[in-house]
């Protein structure tokens, strides 16, 4: 690659189109980004925003259009094309060899030989280099099982820069970081920008666009629908040009009543299979009519607080639902009886374990309460019942299509996730554990299944809320616990906290007054063993 | 136990390693890409009829040997082509070639030779011949040195020498070359070697292809090495056992070698001992000859640690957003 031409834009795409079957992921797309600049893309889950970089990437095929890098018509059929037309992609899911060094990851493909011993002392060199140019240090012979997320991410973007890549794509790239490491990852972009590189940063978090972007194109339903300087932008606009209607960003909430301690937790610990201790004696309670909500980066022991409390983990400590001991061993500790109990559990991962996907929306909206006798006509399942309740859940929560016939895996994923809420909301429960509601769900059924979780609060129940999304904590809760490496760090209110100061808390930070580098929050992060995704 | 009975012994280790060595290796790169194989087996049975048919019909041991390592190949092909190109179940792949190995090669013996699933005999040129290593006869006077080094390192055929010398080779080409480098990073992450621009394909058919060739040669020594000729089923399980010794090898090569000579020991001393008391108590010689099996089955059990094999082991790679 010679010098990019400062005049043609570094990219340019011109009316591509395709298709998975049905399905119209990209209509006739065009876009031009210019070079030395970060070009947000925006869009919904299934805007077609990834299925455009994988074109671009070589991982699919068009079925029409043309590329044009720097100027020149360039046809990339396969990955090897992409990386000799100087563009690098940082995945959501990392593409790394987890138990290969970072200097072994960097090299792989990209040999300069036959035998490894000079190709890796070569890239060693480089690496350095590219180290100091870019504040990107990663200890070269650190295995990336080692490693926190944060330094996982650096070792791709090295991955791309040791492939002389001018044209960075950063898919999603915050989902997984801190706020500190988040602020740090924009930093290394600002300077990538400087030195000439371009950026494509694709996101579905409005403010990450409008902090860091020059310019953003908005994807929604497979087009662009627009293309505009972000100086010129706010987010209240780009998100109706995502969503194609106002949307609400903001949670509409009143000031919390709380009354009565519905659940109770004292020093719970869970070791799992592996011998790991997850949880290391947490406390805490909910009451009525109000949202706990437990900020942390994934995998820091929230999943195994929420399995405890649902009853499909084992744990020991003391738990009590509305002043009655929960019973932690033994057969009573069984999601059933849990459910039996009142308490309603909407898990984090819908697809694992909040449905099964090849079974009808109809099968699905009774699991868990299957044995309820509404549903049950002596030894038989009352199916029409079953169809009955589902038809009005449908109707209720606005599930699309209204179809209790589909398939739970043919729903797009907000609708998924409101077959879910429905089921474990319609049951009027005392306490309502709610892991990731809106991960992987578009704007228009966030702020539905938002609103749904706050009436459930005003009803006078309790709430048991994880994200590891910082402004869904924020926004939605009227107490904030913060977890890292299996214990409760402090609670805060929403009010009276800032991101940064729960951002530090995440990474195991109490002391939040003082400067904290960076490099002490992915260290600290590093030393958890579930941080890894 | 006097020396010459302890070298008899280990001498019989190291002839009986050497099929499952090679087998043993065979896996070793198949699975290090990601690919199973339970077909061990069925490459090795296919090579050992068609390497001793041939040697049988030519007179020439290295025309058998050659056509020994083409069946594996053929075989290796059909995994190949059935589990990389079609992304179809690894082990049902394999199973199926187990079936049709054990079939085919009695059939087609039967059809050929007329000698009830046998080839005939192999005399002179049909079999591989012991190799006299330098100095062998020289050195025979001098004690404890000179019986280790003419009985025991001596006299083996060419292919047993091949099968050790595999050993430090697989072990440069794994962790010193690009080709090691990239084969295992295929078996544990196909996703980081294809965004990387590299063809997973091809990789993952080269690991399967070198499997082919290496238990093409453990079939040939069976048949042409070890015995004078082939017989029904005469791997009698090695390929399985190559399997077990790979686990307990927790795939590297040094540690193969040395599981694959415990296992060549145990059926040593089982051959040697048909019957022997332990405390008074006369121990059968079946179950000595089942000690190899029986460890097969400790070790598959995961009584000795925990291996953690390839990740992305016995998964077709597909790609996704």
């Amino acid at each position: 690659m010679g010098r990019p031409d400062r005049a043609a834009p570094a990219i340019e795409l011109k009316g591509i189109s395709k298709s998975f079957g049905p399905v119209q992921a990209n209509k006739d797309i065009s876009i031009r980004v210019m070079p030395g600049t970060i070009h947000g893309i925006i869009g919904e889950n299934g805007a077609g925003k990834s299925t455009l970089m994988s074109i671009l990437y070589g991982f699919y095929k068009a079925d029409a259009g043309e590329i044009f890098i720097a100027g020149r018509k360039t046809a990339i059929p396969d990955s090897q094309a992409a990386i000799a037309a100087g563009i690098g992609m940082v995945f959501q899911h990392f593409k790394l060899v987890e138990n290969f060094t970072v200097l072994e990851n960097v090299v792989l493909g990209a040999e300069s030989g036959a035998f490894l011993k000079p190709s890796l002392a070569k890239a060693r060199e480089l690496l350095t280099q590219l180290a100091a140019e870019y504040e990107l240090n990663v200890d070269p012979d650190a295995l990336i099982q080692d490693l926190g997320v944060g330094m996982q991410q650096r070792v791709e973007i090295l991955k791309a820069l040791y492939r002389q890549a001018d044209i960075l794509i950063l898919d999603e790239p915050t989902g997984v970081l801190t706020p500190a490491e988040a602020d740090h990852l924009f930093r290394i972009l600002e300077g990538l920008r400087a030195q000439g590189k371009t950026i494509i940063l694709i996101t579905h978090k409005l403010r990450e666009i409008m902090e860091v972007t020059d310019t953003v194109s908005v994807m929604r339903r497979g087009e662009m629908t627009a293309t505009v300087k972000t100086a010129q932008t706010s987010p209240e606009q780009l998100a109706e040009l995502m969503v194609g209607r106002k949307v609400l960003l903001q949670v509409d909430k009143t000031a919390a009543t709380p009354k009565d301690t519905v659940l109770s937790v004292e020093n719970l610990k869970v070791v799992d299979s592996k011998g790991v201790t997850r949880l290391k004696g947490v406390s805490l309670n909910v009451r009525a009519g109000e949202i706990l909500g437990i900020a942390g980066v994934a995998g820091n022991g929230q999943s195994e607080l929420l399995e405890v409390l649902g009853g499909i983990r084992a744990g020991t400590g003391r738990i009590t639902l509305n002043g009655e001991e929960i019973d932690l061993t033994g057969d009573a500790s069984d999601a059933r009886t849990r459910r039996a109990r009142g308490i309603a559990h909407v898990p984090e991962d819908r697809h694992r374990e909040g449905l099964i996907l090849d079974f009808h929306a109809w099968e699905n909206v009774a699991f868990g309460y299957h044995h309820d006798p509404v549903y049950n006509n002596g030894l038989f399942m009352d199916n029409d019942a079953l169809r009955r309740d589902t038809e009005a859940k449908i109707a209720k929560f606005d599930i699309r299509p209204a179809n209790c016939w589909q398939t739970a895996k043919n729903f797009s994923g907000g609708n998924q996730q409101k077959i879910v809420i429905a089921r474990e909301l319609e049951r009027n429960p005392d306490l309502l554990l709610v892991g990731q509601p809106t991960r992987g769900v578009d704007i228009g059924a966030i702020e539905f299944i938002h609103q749904q979780i706050v009436a459930l609060r005003d009803a006078g129940k309790a709430v048991l809320l994880v994200s590891v999304e910082l402004d869904e904590i924020m926004s939605l809760s009227d107490r904030i616990a913060v977890m890292f490496d299996g214990q409760i760090m402090g609670e805060r209110l929403p009010s009276e906290t800032n991101e940064r100061e729960l951002g530090l808390m995440m990474a195991g930070i109490t002391d939040t007054a003082r400067d904290v580098s960076v490099e002490e929050v992915a260290a600290n992060l590093a030393k958890t063993d579930g941080a890894t995704p | 136990m006097d020396l010459n009975t302890l070298i008899q012994i280990l001498d019989s280790t190291i002839r009986l390693a050497t099929p499952l060595l090679l087998a043993c290796l065979a896996g070793l790169f198949s699975e290090r890409a990601g690919v199973f194989d339970i077909g061990l087996e069925a490459k090795m049975l296919v090579a050992a009829f068609f390497s001793a048919a041939v040697a049988a019909l030519t007179g020439s041991v290295w025309l058998g040997l050659l056509a020994g390592i083409a069946a594996s190949l053929i075989f290796a092909l059909i995994h190949g082509i059935a589990s990389i190109t079609f992304r179809g179940d690894q082990l049902i792949s394999g199973v199926a070639l187990n079936f049709l190995a054990s079939g085919m090669t009695v059939l087609i013996a039967r059809d050929w030779f007329n000698q009830g699933g046998r080839t005939p005999a192999l005399i002179d040129g049909g079999r591989f011949q012991p190799v006299e290593l330098p100095f062998a006869e020289a050195l025979q006077g001098v004690p404890v040195l000179g019986p280790v080094y003419n009985e025991l390192l001596s006299g083996h055929t060419i292919l047993t020498y091949v099968a050790f010398a595999m050993v430090p080779l697989t072990w440069y080409i794994l962790f010193r070359t690009r080709f090691g480098l990239r084969l295992r990073a295929v078996g544990e992450n196909p996703a980081a070697v294809d965004t990387a621009g590299v063809s997973v394909v091809r990789l993952r058919y080269s690991a399967v292809l070198i499997a082919g060739v290496l238990c093409g040669i453990a079939g040939a020594y069976l048949a042409t090495g070890l015995a004078a000729g082939f017989v029904k089923d005469m791997t009698a399980g090695r390929g399985f056992i190559a399997l077990a010794a790979l686990i307990f090898a927790k795939w590297r090569p040094w540690y193969a070698m040395g599981a694959c000579l415990l296992f060549g020991l145990l059926d040593a001393i089982g051959n040697r001992y048909q019957s022997i008391e332990l405390l008074g108590i006369a121990v059968p010689g079946q179950f000595m000859q089942a000690l190899p099996y029986i460890l097969t089955v400790v070790i598959l059990a995961g009584f000795v640690g925990k291996a953690i094999p390839p990740r992305a082991g016995g998964a077709a790679y597909v790609k996704e957003r």
